[in-house]
Parts: C-alpha cells; structure tokens; sequence
C-alpha cells in the first residue's frame, strides 16, 4: 500500500514501463463475453477512494457528498440521469474541472493514498497517471501516428516511439486496421475507430487509471460493443471508471457500480450518490428505491 | 373541410412575384456597379502606368533614387523602403500580436478579457494619422533617437514601428479569433494526455488555429503596405529619397510617394512623366497586394489542419 506515486516531481518515472507488460491481447471482432455483472473481487486494493467529496461551480453545489471506493483493475460504472454529477466527479479525479476557473472540490480524493487536491499536487503530472476518454471522439487533427505520440512526446518519452506506436494501437484493437496508413489523417477514421485511437492515445502515455466519459455515446451499436470488448481486455493492466448514461453497457461491463440522482431545488440541481455496490447486486437486488425505480426505466 | 386544392392555388401572387423580381435585379445592379468600379479602376491605373511606361527611359527607372521631377524614378527605392517599412512592423506586430491572442485565448481570466478584448479593439480604431503624428512627436524622438543616437529625426525605423502598432491589434483580434474557434475537445484531449498550457497552445492551438493565424498575418502585411499616412509623416523624404536600405535614414515608400506627389503643395498634374508615374507605383501596389492575397489564400488552403 506503499507505492510512492510522485504526482509533483517533473521528472517521468513512466516511460521504460510499457514495454514490460503482457503481450497484447488479439483483437476480436465477435463474441463478446458475457460479462453481465464483472468479476469484483474485494481482494483488489483500493486504487482511487472518494470520501464525503463536494463538488463547487462558484457558490453552486454541484455534487454533494461521494464516498466511493474504486478498486485496481476492475471497471467501475458511474450511472444516473443527466445533470446528477456523474461526469463532474469523473473529471474531478484527474483534475480536469481545474480548467473551470470557479470550479472547487472539497473532501479528499486519494489515489495510491495520495491526496489529489494537497498543495503541491500538480495537474498535469496526475493527467498523466490517469488517462482520459471523452464522450466525443477528439483525435487532433493530425496523422495517426502523431496522435499517438503526442503524450509520450510531451513527457519526454526516450525509447522507441515506433515500437509505442505499434503497441498502443494495438492493445487499442485498431493496429490491423490502420498499420498501412499511420501517417494519415486521424479524421479519416470512422467514429468507433477514432474513439479506439483516442483509448490507444490515452494508453501510451502508460496511464494505470482510465477514466472513460460515455466513451461510446456517440457510436453506432456495433462500434459501442467494439469499445465494450476493448475495455473487457484493458481491464487485465488498467483500471477503468466509466460514465455511461446506457445502464445496459453498465451491466455488461462494469464489476461495481455508482447511482447517482439529482435532487433539484429552487432550480439548482445537486448530484448526489444514492448507492454504489458490486455490479450484479444493484442491477438485480438495488438496496434504494431510486435505484430500483431507475434502473427498471420508472425515472430517469 | 376547405375547398379541394386545384391548379389555381398553386400559382401565388402575381404582385409578389413581380416584388421578388425588382428585389432581385436590385442587388444584381449593386453588384454589377462594385465589379464596374474596380474594373475602372484597374483600367485607369494600367492606362497611365502604360503611357508612363512608353516614355520613360528604362535607365531612369534604376537610377540613384526617387526624385520624379528631376526624371528620376528609381522604383527599387520605393520597394525597398516599403519592405523595410513593413518588415518592421511585422517584426513588431507578430510577437506583440500572436501574444496577446494566446493571452487572450488561452490564459487570460473571462473578467480580464472582458477588458483587454475592447481595450484593443479600440486601439485597433486609432486613426493612422493619430498614430503618424505619435510616430513623429514621441516614437522618434524618445525611442529611436535614445536608442540609436545616430539616427535623424526622420527615419523610416520611427515609420515602421508606428506601423507596427498600428496594425498588431490586427493580428491580435484576428488571431484570437481564429485560436478560440479551435474547439474545447482538441484542448481537453490534450490537457488529458498532461500536456501544461504552453504545450497546448504550442501544439494543439496553435496548428489547428494555423490558417486563421497566418491570414492575420497577411491581412496585416498587407495593411503595413497600403499603410500611407503614418510613412508620409514619420519617414521624412517628401521631396524624394535617394536609395538606402539603412532603416535609420529617411525614406519613401510607395504610398508615400503617391501621397507626396499628389498632394496639392506638388502641383504635379500636367507635370508629365512625374505625374504619370504615380499610376505606374500605383498598379504595382495593386498588383503586390493581389499577390499577397493568392498567396495567403493558397497556404491557407493547403497547410491548415482542419477540425
């Protein structure tokens, strides 16, 4: 439980690590494992804790009180309807929301037992421990290569930025699709495959925490099963949080999972967290009404 | 139930039809006229440029300088005080420009903004001559002469630093303008690989804000160019000027040497060649901002990135 992770020196102890892990997974393209429900396993420690977090914008309260404990190598589902805060508590793990000048976090966010909002902590040394997807694909408007070598470019990567290249892409399940034209545009690629590059972006900067903001919102079904695969095999090296607002891809991937609703007053609303356990249980024996009600499509 | 529709319900109003039709031939007759007047123009130019060029002796055209009524018309004097004119305001207004766009962009607070944004605007809507004057009664005397004693009281580096302010609130809005229309997306991708702010400006903004940011730049150029009045006052050589490439003597550039020629105090008019020659640096003017142009517009199309 000791891991010193050294979110404020510059220096980047990351970059020789990638080359030490397994051998990329082979992509499918069909059988999707049946996974309804994941494999939570109490054993696996604590990676992320959230304890009695708020979330601010100015003097509007955003997210009220999250506890959530978020384990290594599993997923972990953030569901709920709109506006309950699931995307804010997201980005406020990596810090994200500092690029919203009023917005403020109170409680305390650990991660390795490391205080994200201590002095000293600084931003981009965390964004680049834990990773991003967004709900967007968002690949720069340059080739596929440079996407890819963009992270390890600006963190001083030393080694072999072909080699990197060639693994992230291929533990992205995108390396056979797109190996014959990597100095081409990344817009060229079709929406599922652009999402797969940004995943791919996000894991060659060795990141151990993926942080996934309704990664295939904007994906048609079959490039949405192709993300749920990936995230199935990625979940073997990286832990991953989700925001999805599909409660089905919440049982299909995800080993825990959060509810969160929103309580509206005087207009303003305020996320809050109803109830977080294990996948199976939520989705078949929810503790809350809400959560009952939501998840069987009478709100929400 | 209304009547069943016929043929006749179809037709619509005559009256309204008829209205559309004089609306139409309207703005086609605005546009005719704006095409008719550049084509005149043209058309005068090239005639008078023509003429001057049949008579002139093309000895005079290279000679030690631009004395037009001593029947010498050195056109390299012209360009070259033109460029270095201009070069000095581009090298003034580009990082003076392109920093305050980034700041203005990127870093700055939306209440910082707020001020800055119209503060520069205004700056961009100073009259040239406001700023000729300035170039004249305090950029060369407290600037130029301070930091180069050499220098005289009209020089054309005083010209091109007032040009410089001139036309940096140009490049600045026009810039800024181009990296805030750069979508949140890219930035965020970025921020979420660990890029800081200055990376993502250096590699994410600036890219895909590049063609905006490059036609600031033209536009600009261009501007510093065709810029006359702040040259006639700052740059000195009236009369004329011989041919230096020295930023620290006066010179004429080929707006000032219109203006100066053209002025009443000159009474060139009917002075033959000397009046004649205006229309000759005049399409060459014309024809050096129309390359510009193609130019810019060429790069543009070629090297941005598009989002």
């Amino acid at each position: 439980m000791t891991d010193s992770i050294d979110l404020v020196s510059d220096t980047d102890a990351e970059t020789g690590k990638s080359g030490t892990r397994d051998p990329t997974p082979t992509p499918r393209v069909s059988g999707r494992p049946r996974v309804t429900g994941g494999t939570p396993n109490d054993a696996n420690k604590v990676i992320i804790d959230f304890k009695d977090v708020d979330v601010y914008y100015g003097d509007f309260h955003a997210v009220d009180s999250v506890t959530v404990p978020v384990r290594e190598k599993e997923i972990t589902a953030f569901i709920g309807p709109s506006g309950c805060g699931k995307s804010t508590v997201l980005r406020s793990i990596n810090r994200m929301n500092d690029l919203i000048e009023s917005a403020r976090v109170e409680g305390t966010i650990t991660y390795h037992g490391v205080d994200l909002y201590a002095p000293g902590v600084d931003p981009v040394e965390v964004r680049r421990h834990i990773g991003m997807v967004f709900q967007k694909p968002n690949p720069f408007p340059k080739s596929i290569y440079e996407n890819i070598a963009f992270g390890p470019k600006i963190a001083g990567f030393k080694g072999n930025m072909d080699d990197l290249v060639e693994e992230s892409l291929l533990r992205a399940a995108l390396w056979n699709e797109v190996k014959d034209r990597l100095t081409e545009t990344a817009l060229a690629l079709s929406g599922g495959q652009q999402q797969r590059l940004c995943i791919a972006r996000a894991i060659a900067t060795s990141p151990d925490v993926l942080l996934m903001d309704e990664p295939a919102s904007a994906l048609d079904p079959i490039a949405t099963l192709r993300i749920e695969d990936l995230m199935y095999e990625l979940k073997q090296d990286y832990t991953i949080i989700i925001v999805t607002h599909n409660m089905q891809q919440a049982a299909r991937v995800s080993d825990r999972t959060a509810f969160f609703s929103v309580d509206v007053n005087e207009g303003r609303r305020t996320g809050r967290l109803v109830e977080f356990t294990e996948t199976a249980k939520i989705f078949t024996s929810p503790q809350q009404r809400e959560t009952e009600d939501y998840i069987t499509g009478r709100f929400g | 139930m209304t009547q069943p529709l016929t043929i006749e319900g179809l037709v619509g109003d005559r009256k309204r039809r008829r209205r559309e039709r004089r609306v139409k031939s309207l703005f086609v007759l605005a546009g005719l006229v704006s095409i008719a007047i550049s084509v005149a123009i043209v058309v005068s130019l090239a005639g008078e440029a023509w003429s001057f060029l049949s008579q002139v002796e093309l000895s005079e055209l290279f000679t030690v300088g631009w004395f037009p009524r001593r029947g010498l018309f050195d056109i390299p004097t012209l360009l070259i005080a033109t460029t270095i004119i201009a070069g000095i305001g581009m090298i003034v207004a580009i990082p003076l420009g392109l920093g305050t766009a980034s700041y203005l962009a990127e870093y700055a607070t939306p209440r910082a903004r707020r001020w800055l944004k119209p503060t520069i605007e205004v700056l961009a809507g100073i009259p040239s001559v406001v700023l000729g004057f300035w170039a004249l009664t305090f950029i060369s005397p407290e600037v130029v002469s301070r930091i180069f004693t050499s220098a005289k009281p009209f020089t054309m580096m005083a010209a091109g630093l007032g040009v410089g302010v001139l036309i940096t609130p140009l490049v600045a809005t026009v810039s800024e303008d181009a990296m805030r229309s750069v979508p949140r997306e890219l930035r965020e991708a970025s921020y979420g690989l660990g890029a800081d702010r200055a990376t993502t400006v250096r590699r994410v903004v600036f890219p895909a804000a590049l063609s905006g940011i490059v036609a600031s730049m033209i536009l600009a150029l261009s501007r510093a160019i065709g810029e006359t009045m702040i040259v006639f006052m700052a740059a000195g050589a009236v009369g004329g000027a011989l041919r230096t490439w020295d930023p620290l003597d006066p010179g004429q550039t080929m707006t000032a040497a219109i203006a100066s020629l053209a002025t009443g105090s000159d009474q060139v008019a009917g002075e033959g060649l000397a009046f004649q020659s205006l229309f000759f640096v005049g399409l060459l003017l014309f024809l050096i901002t129309l390359a510009l142009n193609s130019v810019s517009n060429r790069f543009v199309r070629k090297y941005r990135e598009q989002y």
